[in-house]
């Protein structure tokens, strides 16, 4: 890190932004890297797909975000959900397939919600929530609010047609809608340039006459920068836009371990790593004064007792009954 | 009473309600200013205007999507899918979203998604605009579906339907748009799950889906001609189904013959005699039957589409066979 505190563009947000945005990605951090040791040692049930590495993304973003506004989540989803503000315990309870969790183990790691929040829900089928977000928007304006909605997908999402409906619809409606795209270079095993010709997705946005920027999705802050103005945008009744944000996953598309076929070169993950997102942003808070590396450290641990007592909570709920396996197929 | 077409029923049904309740708007390909493909929705842009009738692109996935998340946020959204047949390019957001929702979220959110839609054949519009593919939809938990068989009914389904916190699909008849019934002019609700005895019978009993229930009472009316007496059921919706009226007709008449508009194989006449043997064995006096399409795609031509779907004709010759047939 060779900038000054001055050149920085963090210095012009308030310390309790940084702060925030700082312990937001611990969390998503702390959160998924406890999630796959759980699983490597078989204690969760079905798939797992973690968002280690991609963390700046969802705290940049979520943090420009009010609790009225809605997003939609992926089937890499725990970061969505951290980010926005869920209870880490329900989300474990969840993974344990409990019925305390937020889905009350009907749903798990790919479906966690938390309305009260404004989280429509994480969802297995890609793209499939992308135009819950557009009805969640719809609705907003619909009864005179001013709340928006981010969808977030992959880069391989944009490559279904439900991306590219929803995008038209938003745009064509004029909704409050801010699309962000996490380009993390796969869709699952597939290299983007496997799977599209265009190096940014946003191009995409073009296509529908809507806005869009990139940013480095490892640079919390250019993130919170650059979702700041867009939501902004939307709030101001000013129509959709998109938001491409570059990032990487470090961990597999699905568990931790890598699979069969050397999809990425040690190379590239190490590179990718070294340009850790916390990691930088800690940098950055200390060489501005910002925390001591006690201070940082501080946030680590507090998070892994809340983490630990999380996991607790879950480990201590009750299975759910299957005398209640058909509640809630309808609503009576 | 007066009477009134059946698609003029399905606009009122959706003037009242949305008079009685902001949170419903209607959403689709050309129902605002044009009014829909089959006047479906005339009038109702004239009435609530933009905000609450809406014309989207060409979009089913997106904009049924749409409603997907408009209602998980509490609005009533009515969702138009222009033909039956298009359902295959928005049917993710028909059975993995708004069907699960509900169940995979821990019950936290409804969708109170209407999905209206206009099926079934015998108005040559060919192989990929006739069809009625109700058992496939019924197969999911999570829906319910409705077919409603004359304009009271449509008017009763749909304000069930739309009032419904469930995501609701109702397969309007193509054929039946302009035929004629008598229909209340207040509003009326036809409860979701409760099928209909249209005419009582002792000899047989016919469990008919959509059209294919004024063809069985035309039936019914021949076949009364040389003294055989047959119950007609109306379905009504096919999910939930009312087993309960199947069966107690079952168990009095000991004759069944399932007729629907949907090719035989796989179509909801296989669950429904399935129920009746697993519920009603022992009360047959011959086994179940059904009528339905032939395994082949709707065709286009009307001599080709008369042979396919069923009529009075057929059913009448179906019902002597199932008379004829014992027990052994």
């Amino acid at each position: 890190m060779t900038e000054s505190a001055e050149q920085d563009p963090m210095s012009a947000l308030p310390p309790d932004v940084i702060h925030d945005l700082h312990r937001r990605m611990v969390r998503i951090r702390l959160f998924e890297e406890t999630a796959g040791k759980l699983m490597e040692a078989g204690r969760l049930p079905g798939f797992l797909h973690l968002y280690v590495g991609q963390e700046a993304v969802a705290a940049g973003v979520m943090a420009t975000l009010r609790a009225d506004d809605v997003i939609t989540s992926t089937h890499r989803g725990h970061g969505h959900a951290v980010a926005k503000g869920a209870d880490l315990r329900y989300m474990y309870a969840e993974l344990f397939g409990k019925q305390t969790g937020y889905c009350k183990g009907r749903g798990g790691s790919m479906h966690i919600n938390d309305l009260s929040i404004g989280m429509l829900g994480a969802n297995g089928i890609v793209g499939g929530g992308i135009p819950h977000a557009v009805g969640a928007a719809l609705a907003s304006v619909y009864r005179g609010q001013d709340s928006v909605a981010v969808p977030f997908f992959g880069d391989g999402a944009t490559n279904i047609g439900v991306f590219h409906e929803s995008a038209n619809l938003a745009a064509v409606m004029h909704l409050p809608v801010v699309f962000v795209c996490e380009n993390n270079g796969y869709a699952e095993f597939t290299p983007q340039d496997r799977h599209m010709l265009i190096k940014d997705v946003a191009d995409r946005a073009a296509a529908y006459g809507m806005p869009s920027d990139i940013v480095d999705g490892m640079d919390v802050i250019a993130v919170y920068l650059a979702a700041q103005r867009l939501v902004a945008r939307a709030r101001a009744g000013e129509g959709p836009s998109m938001l491409e944000a570059k990032t990487y996953r470090f961990y597999d598309h699905q568990g931790v371990k890598g699979l069969r076929i050397p999809y990425r070169t040690q190379e590239e993950i190490d590179s990718w790593k070294q340009r850790d997102a916390i990691t930088a942003l800690e940098q950055r808070m200390i060489s501005a004064g910002l925390a001591t590396a006690q201070d940082c450290e501080k946030v680590w641990s507090d998070t892994g007792e809340e983490i630990a007592a999380a996991i607790q909570f879950a480990e201590d709920s009750p299975d759910p009954d299957p005398a209640h396996l058909l509640d809630n197929v309808y609503t009576v | 009473m007066r009477e009134i077409t059946y698609v003029k029923a399905f606009t009122e049904s959706l003037m009242q309600l949305m008079a009685e309740d902001e949170d419903i708007l209607v959403i689709g390909e050309d129902v605002a200013q044009y009014g829909g493909v089959f006047h479906a929705f005339d009038g109702l842009w004239k009435t609530y205007g933009d905000r609450r009738v809406i014309d989207t692109p060409i979009s089913e996935m997106g904009f049924i999507g749409m409603g997907v998340g408009a209602a998980a946020r509490g609005l009533r959204p009515v969702c138009d899918l222009m033909f039956f047949d298009f359902i295959g390019v928005a049917l993710d957001q028909l059975y993995n979203q708004a069907a699960k929702l509900k169940f995979m979220f821990g019950g936290d959110v409804s969708v109170p998604l209407t999905l209206t839609t206009a099926g079934g054949g015998g108005l040559s519009a060919g192989p990929q605009h006739s069809q009625s593919l109700e058992a496939w939809l019924a197969h999911v938990p999570g829906l319910k579906v409705a077919l409603p068989s004359s304009p009271y009914d449509v008017k009763g389904l749909m304000v069930a339907a739309v009032r419904d916190d469930n995501p609701t699909v109702v397969v309007l008849n193509k054929r039946m748009l302009g035929s004629k019934g008598p229909v209340p002019e207040e509003i009326y609700e036809i409860p979701l799950g409760q099928a209909a005895t249209v005419r009582p019978g002792r000899d047989a009993t016919i469990i008919a889906v959509g059209r294919m229930v004024p063809e069985s009472v035309t039936a019914a009316g021949e076949l009364a001609e040389s003294g055989i007496d047959v119950e007609v059921i109306d379905v009504r919706t096919v999910q939930p189904l009312d087993s309960p009226t199947i069966l107690e007709s079952i168990r009095r008449t000991n004759r069944a013959l399932v007729v629907h508009e949907a090719v035989t194989f796989g179509g909801i006449g296989a669950e429904i005699a399935a129920q009746i043997q697993e519920e009603a064995f022992d009360y047959l006096d011959a086994p179940v039957f059904r009528l339905g399409a032939p395994f082949a795609p709707v065709p286009f031509s009307p001599v080709l589409e008369r042979a396919y779907i069923p009529d009075s004709n057929r059913i009448v010759a179906e019902v002597r066979r199932l008379l004829e047939r014992t027990g052994g």
